[in-house]
């Protein structure tokens, strides 16, 4: 099944200027239970988001009227702690395309390439010049470039190169998914079986 | 060329083939499923009209979100039993073994692949589930999947993964008594922070590693996610062997010979270079406890909770907001905090040894009136040992009783929730905001520590009693 293209992207951001955010903030435990992968955007970050009548929590960014956009700029290792996929799938069906932080941890980058959803690894200085321009200036325009690996703030801001894997480059950019691959070359893992007995 | 890590040879050897400029295609030997994080997998290769490769490479049980009493009536929570029914349903479907609820195999996932014998020395093993470094113990290269990925090896037996770098963390001495697997594996996360080993595979070396049983080095390599390692490894040894033999999955015979001779080529060789080389001394653990709202977020149980200037200046805020959601402050002293709850239990801390630790240091005593424990076994098989063992009826004796197995409140999904506001001592993994249970504070310890707290109601040094 291929995943949606990412070539450009061109948008404000929502910062979340908070460090070690763990995939249980980002979607806890007991919103698992759906066996589809649909529809986890409305619990996003529910315990930091909503109280516990389900009221929206004034003080947090999602319920912000100031803040809107397609990029989350996170405090660094984000996304550790439990493997679990529907934190990427949370914050894609939220309406995000891509997380920009210092630091991400390794499950959480892997499903999120497998989603389709940009992680932007950028240095600790550019991201501390992220969130104070962003909390100055709301309606900030930042560019995500994946072709010529490069998040820039527009215009004429500052802007810096990030890494990705080539391939997961390609796979974003052309919309590919692992899966068509490991199944194209099954006579080549059939062949490796045997060789391995 | 005798330099290799154990890392390396185990990851060479699975390796199908490398994509140009990507990551390596490799072969996985052992996968291991559960209700909660394959539905989404099943459903994509019925989309994509894909099969099961090898679906006799894949062992499937519940255990995420089922009760941990009455488990032979229907699961009451209506989701819970929709996921726990696609998990049969998928599995009959694609013939897949299931060790389900109701099941004498039945456990958590991390628990009854090694009682098993599934698990061994060598093997590539994934899961969806950040936790599958348990198995990591035995030699094997274990790591937690995406569901994208559980969908990429149940169609190939094959997945795209960049090679790690590799870490050795030495551990070296002796433990004091009193001192825990649990509380060396809190020590390290505390001294390297959550993210210190992200983006490596670390081994686990020393002399105090050596001298740990099976079940302790499991609970090592378990909480390796929780610094952010890819997984850890203990190169296997006798106690490997002497673990795995007799078991139902495990080699016999002639076979049995062979792979233990396979099984002692894999460890590192002197002289092979690891990325990173860390050393502690066993000398300076002292039991652990957690004080924050991350696994790093521990200091031993005689001391205290950092100073704000102790704190790195930029991660004060994110310092405060988790002392402000434990209601803690800087400076605390740990002994004496209140406990509301023990959990006694996980893919950590819930094999035959812990519960073994938790009964020896109760036996006699008697818990405290106003502490709820919950005493929960990691598998059927440990909770049949424990009756047979006599664990039971020292723990009622002394006024626990014992749930029947599953993760339970270790990330509350079933009933088993800490109520909002309220303070557990667990032994479980994880202590991050709400884990177990919306608004509940939890402080991460060993099996001991926890035993200590069930029995005065505050957190306790467990030295003071031995
Ligand atoms: S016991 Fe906890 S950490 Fe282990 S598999 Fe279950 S939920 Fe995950």
């Amino acid at each position: 099944m291929p995943i949606e293209k990412f070539t450009t992207l061109i948008s404000t951001c929502v910062p979340l200027p908070i460090e070690n955010v763990d995939t249980d903030q980002i979607i806890p435990a007991r919103f698992l239970k759906a066996t589809t992968r649909e529809g986890f955007g409305e619990n996003l970050f529910r315990d930091w988001r909503y109280d516990k009548s389900g009221r929206p929590k004034d003080d947090f960014v999602l319920n912000a009227n100031r803040y809107s956009g397609k990029i989350l700029v996170t405090g660094k290792n984000f996304g550790s702690g439990s493997s679990r996929e529907h934190a990427a799938w949370a914050i894609k069906d939220y309406g995000f395309s891509v997380v920009v932080s210092s630091f991400f941890a390794d499950i959480f980058r892997n499903n999120s390439l497998n989603n389709g959803l940009l992680t932007v690894q950028v240095s600790e200085t550019f991201l501390a010049r992220l969130f104070e321009m962003t909390e100055a200036d709301p309606s900030l325009k930042v560019k995500v470039d994946l072709e010529n690996q490069k998040i820039s703030v527009l215009p004429g801001g500052p802007e810096e190169g990030f890494e990705i894997n080539p391939y997961k480059k390609n796979c974003l950019l052309n919309g590919y998914d692992d899966i068509d691959y490991l199944l194209s070359i099954s006579d080549r893992i059939a062949e490796f079986e045997k060789s391995m007995k | 060329m005798n330099n290799k890590t154990i890392f390396d040879k185990i990851w060479d050897r699975h390796v199908v083939q490398t994509v140009p400029g990507g990551p390596d295609v490799l072969y996985i030997d052992r996968h291991f499923i559960h209700e909660v994080t394959s539905p989404q997998a099943f459903a994509g290769l019925k989309k994509r009209g894909a099969g099961v490769f090898h679906p006799e490479k894949t062992i499937a049980t519940a255990d995420h979100n089922i009760p941990t009493v009455n488990q032979h009536l229907t699961i009451h929570e209506e989701l819970s039993r929709i996921q726990v029914e696609k998990l049969k349903t998928n599995c009959r479907d694609y013939n897949i073994e299931l060790y389900g609820l109701n099941h004498p195999y039945n456990g958590i996932v991390h628990v009854i692949g090694p009682e098993m014998g599934i698990t061994q020395p060598g093997m590539t093993i994934v899961c969806g589930d950040s936790h599958t470094s348990t198995h990591g113990a035995f030699g094997s290269i274990a790591f937690g999947i995406g569901t994208s990925e559980v969908e990429m090896v149940l169609a190939s037996q094959c997945l795209m993964q960049a090679k790690p770098k590799t870490m050795r963390i030495n551990i070296d001495g002796e433990l004091q008594k009193g001192v825990t697997s649990k509380d060396i594996i809190l020590y390290i996360i505390s001294q390297i922070s959550t993210g210190g080993a992200t983006g490596y595979f670390v081994e686990y070396a020393g002399k105090a590693i050596r001298n740990l049983s099976m079940e302790a080095r499991m609970t090592i390599c378990n909480m390796s996610i929780e610094m952010g390692a890819r997984g850890g490894l203990i190169s296997p040894d006798q106690v490997t062997f002497e673990y795995i033999r007799g078991r139902e999955y495990a080699p016999s015979g002639e076979r049995w010979e062979e792979q233990v001779e396979f099984w002692k080529t894999l460890p590192s060789d002197d002289g092979a270079e690891f990325d990173r080389e860390l050393f502690f001394s066993a000398a300076d653990i002292e039991p652990m406890i957690t004080y924050g709202t991350n696994p790093g977020m521990g200091t031993g149980i005689s001391g205290k909770i950092p100073l704000m200037e102790e704190v790195d200046n930029a991660s004060r805020n994110s310092f405060l907001k988790s002392l402000q959601y434990m209601d803690f402050s800087p400076g605390d002293i740990m002994t004496g905090k209140k406990v509301d709850y023990v959990f006694m239990g996980s893919c950590t801390n819930g094999r035959i040894e812990d519960l073994r630790n938790f009964a020896s240091f109760v036996k006699g005593k008697k818990k405290a009136e106003d502490v709820t424990v919950w005493i929960v076994p990691g598998s059927k098989q440990v909770e049949k040992q424990a009756e047979e063992e006599g664990i039971r009826q020292i723990l009622e004796l002394a006024g626990f009783e014992m749930r029947q197995p599953g993760c339970s409140a270790c990330l509350a999904m079933n009933e088993d929730k800490i109520p909002e506001g309220k303070y557990a001592v667990s032994t479980s993994n994880r202590n991050f905001e709400g884990r177990q249970g919306p608004g509940s504070r939890t402080m991460l310890a060993s099996p001991l520590t926890a035993a200590a707290a069930a029995i005065t109601g505050r957190v306790t040094d467990p030295r003071t009693f031995l």
